[in-house]
This record gives structure tokens, sequence and C-alpha cells, in this order.
């Protein structure tokens, strides 16, 4: 499965896609084959501000729970509204499965995430 | 006999390991033992819970134990430590059990099987493998009865489903339909004599457990025939995550969970399995005391009403948000389509109907108490 190269990545296995002041993130590939089925997803609010490498959420698979972290910091302002009720489009795809959207609020910190090459390093070394 | 040690043993596999492996299982490591949670290739929890509840799938359970108590006093011996009474079972037929401590909480549940006019086959779980066989050898000295380990001898596999007997009926000469459930026979399986077939299950649905000899050609040979005469009937290979679903959907109990050494038979509500009129085994005068005190806590269905999943552990509330119980087991249901979970609450909290809350990261989150099992299988019309 190849990585967009426009996203960039961390090593809790999010991505975030960057557009001016505005970023969309979401879970990789690699996080929803982990996962199995997801059944639940659990969003903060929309006004909601998450700090970067803090927990902002979390998504369930039958059989556990884990924690969604921050790639960046910013405030909510828009969840994707078919998580509610068709998690399972995340297994389907996750990388157009987005969770959340945000304005950011310091746009450097995208320069400390992984790339596409970077991440999928990352996640072969993981084994 | 020594002793069988109580420490903690290296990380153990079941004779199939290596043919998980091949199939891509997800392992994880459970009681002790490495094993499949899920096969992605067969579509994972969910599809492996559904393709049960419709189908057929297949699990290794080679991870439990096997206790062989025979000679003349194997009965009185098996009557001494189970609270259910064996002297009703006839030679071929099987029932649910328990091994109590004498405060009348748990040891383990058990299966017992009386294979002969003097042999019976006690079933326990993977993580009382050592606990239980010292517990069944300790308190059964004073009976001329041979107590024999076999848990290393044999590969066991559960067939499971509405269609489990079509599958199975293709690999052996024995005829399955003059075996009830909850009963057992011999017969030839996939070349193998003398086989021991019983038709009984974890899952809350008709189906059958082979106990073959647990070399490894031997094992990966008979778990290859199943999936190839069940070919025509879907059969799945089916994790731990889709026995935990599918016996947590028939509110089977999970020893840590729903019975512990801290809990006694009442409380869990199996008193249909606890036969008192017996006069003596383990357990017996502290249940009378319990039964007599009445009970302060119960096991009790509950569905969730608000968005959220209850998980093992986490607490039940009251209106007021007080902490009132725990969930003993949790999990979304794949076949119901809801989320459910068993929990032990204070009786008077216990009423069908009652709505309750489990605290869900910080949060209550309404749930209500529902009538058990969650799922019946359907009737045979």
């Amino acid at each position: 499965m190849p990585y967009p190269t426009d996203y960039k990545y961390t090593k809790e296995h999010e991505w975030i896609k960057a557009n001016g002041n505005n970023a969309t993130i979401g879970i990789t590939h690699h996080a929803q084959e982990s996962l199995g089925d997801i059944v639940f997803v659990d969003l903060p609010k929309v006004g909601t501000e998450i700090i970067s490498g803090k927990t902002f959420g979390s998504v369930e698979s039958v059989k556990a729970v884990s924690d969604l972290y921050a790639p960046v910091s910013g405030t909510v302002t828009e969840l994707n509204p078919d998580l509610a009720t068709a998690p399972e489009q995340i297994n389907k795809d996750a990388h157009s499965a987005w969770m959340i959207k945000i304005t950011l609020k310091k746009p450097a910190e995208l320069n400390s995430l992984l790339s596409a090459a970077d991440y999928e390093k990352f996640v072969a070394e993981e084994g | 006999m020594p002793a069988v040690e109580a420490t903690t043993p290296a990380i153990r596999r079941t004779a199939l390991h290596p043919v998980h492996c091949q199939m891509g299982a997800k392992m994880v490591e459970f009681n002790g033992w490495k094993m499949p949670v899920e096969y992605p290739s067969a579509g994972g929890i969910v599809a492996e819970h559904n393709a049960v509840r419709t189908g057929v799938g297949i699990f290794d359970v080679s991870h439990m134990g096997d206790i062989r108590l025979a000679g003349p006093e194997a009965l009185a011996a098996v009557q001494h430590i189970s609270m259910n009474d064996a002297s009703r079972l006839a030679i071929g037929q099987a029932q649910y059990s328990a091994l109590l401590y004498p405060e009348g909480t748990f040891v383990d549940d058990v299966v017992v099987h009386r294979l002969g006019e003097d042999e019976y086959l006690l079933v326990i779980n993977a993580g009382t493998r050592e606990k239980g066989f010292n517990w069944v050898r300790d308190h059964t000295r004073q009976f001329n009865c041979a107590v024999e380990n076999l848990s290393d001898d044999f590969t066991q596999i559960a067939i499971q489903g509405p269609k489990a007997v079509h599958l199975l009926q293709k690999l052996t000469d024995a005829d399955l339909s003059a075996v009830k459930f909850y009963w057992v026979t011999r017969g030839t399986v996939c070349g193998l004599k003398n086989t021991l077939i019983a038709r009984t299950g974890y899952t809350g649905e008709d189906g059958f457990e082979i106990y073959v000899p647990s070399d490894e050609a031997t094992s990966a040979r008979v778990w290859s025939e199943i999936l190839e005469a069940g070919k025509e009937f879907g059969v799945v290979p089916c994790g731990l995550g889709a026995r935990n679903t599918l016996r947590l959907e028939a509110k089977l109990p999970l020893y840590g969970h729903e019975i512990s050494d801290t809990i006694n038979v009442w409380e869990a509500g199996l008193d249909r399995f606890c036969k008192m009129e017996k006069p003596e085994f383990i357990g017996r005068a502290a249940l009378e005391r319990a039964k007599a005190e009445g009970l302060k806590q119960t096991l009790v269905g509950l569905e969730m009403i608000e968005r959220g999943i209850a998980r093992d552990g986490y607490r039940v509330l009251d209106d007021a948000g007080g902490a009132i119980g725990h969930v003993t087991s949790g999990s979304p249901a794949p076949f119901l389509k809801k989320n459910i979970a068993l929990a032990y609450v204070p009786t008077e909290f216990a009423s069908l109907g009652r709505e309750l809350k489990v605290e869900i990261r910080g949060q209550g989150v309404r749930a209500i108490v529902v009538p058990t099992p969650f799922y019946k299988k359907p009737k045979k019309t």
C-alpha cells in the first residue's frame, strides 16, 4: 500500500495533510491493519484544542481500544460524520477516511513529522 | 507422580502453531500460550464469529487441559471435587461443572465426560492446567483411582456452527446424528481410529470437539483435511478473538472474569450445575452458609443504550455516578450488532430493565440490564 507523499506521518501511525493553515488528520493503513475491524471512533467536539503528542480521542476494534495522538497542535473545525455509523470505512481506505479537520496552531510542528518514505521505513523496521 | 510446578512457564505453543503462522494468523499470548487471535485471510474476528453463527468455523483449542481419572473409585473421586452430579452420567455423556475451593469459590470450570464404566475425562482451562491438575491429584488421593495429565497428548480441534455436523460427518464413520448435545462417541476421524468425538463447545452453537494425537504432522494433516472438507460449507479458521465474542453472546463464563477464586457459585448464577442434594463435595458447606446469608452481588447482562463499548474492568455506576460494580467481560457483539457486557452489581440493581451506567474514559454511558444469554441458537423446527 503506497503511502501518499503529500501526507506527513507520526510514529503513532497517524497521518496529516496540511493545506495552508488547515489540516486533515487520520490513521494510516498500517494502523487499521493492526487494529482489525474498527467498530467505534471517539472524536473530540468541534472547537476542542488538540496538543501535539497528546491524545485527542480513541479508535476501537472488537478486541481493543487505541488512543489517537495529535500529530500537531490546533483547533478542531470538523469531524467526519460518516465515522459515527460506518467506522469500517477506515479499514476500507484509511488514507481517505479522515477523522478530524483542524486549524494549525504552530505550522512549524509539521517539519518534525515523518515523510512517506520515512514512515514506510519505520513500519518495516517495527516488524 | 511429582507435582507439576505452578511457576510461570516459558510461552508454550500448540502443535498447530506452524499452521497458524503459515495461514498468516495474528498471534497473541494467552495464559502462557501463543495462540491465533484472528486470521486476516478469513476476514478477521467479525467474519469468523458470523461464520460460526451461520455456517461453520474451526478452532485450535489444544491449550486446554485434559485430566483422566480411572479406577474403581473414579466416580467417588469426581463427586468429591466436582459440584455437579456425575452419578447421573451414562457412559458417553458429559456435563458442565466446576471444581470449588472449600470457600465455595472457583478453582476452575470443567466439562466432565464419562468415557467408560470407571473412566472420566475432565477438560479444564489453559490458564489453570497446572493448578487444576495439582488440585485434582491432591484432592483425590484417598480414592482408588489413577489421575493422569493427558494435556500434552492431544491436539483438540473445535468444529462449531449449524453446519459443523455436516462437515465432520464427511470425515468420520461415526454416526453423528446419534450423538446428542453433550454426549461423546469414538470413531475413525481422518483415518485415525478410536478418536474421541464430543458434541461440546464454547460458542452457543451446535458443534463438536475432536481429540487427535498431538504430533505436528498428524495435527496439521487433520486441520487441513477439515478445512478442505468444509469448503462447501464456507468453513473458516477462527481465533481466540471470535472464541471470546461467541461465548460472551452465549453468556458462557470465562475463568478470571465471571468466575474466579473470589466469586461463589450463587453470585455467578451457576446454580443449575451445582447439585446441593449431593451429600458431600468440596465447597458444599460454604455454599450452604452463603445461600442462608443471601446474595450480595450478582452477575447481570448489560446492553449499551448510549454510544460506547463497555470493556473488561470498567466500573458500573448508579444514576448518581457512584461506583456500584464492575464489568467482567465487555465487547461488541458481532452477530447481535450491539455492545454487550457481563457485570457484577449489588442484587438491588440486578432487575431486568434497570438502567445503569458504565464508566468509559471518565464518562458515565447508559446501559440497561437485559436477560441472558444475549444469544440463543435457533431451535431446529
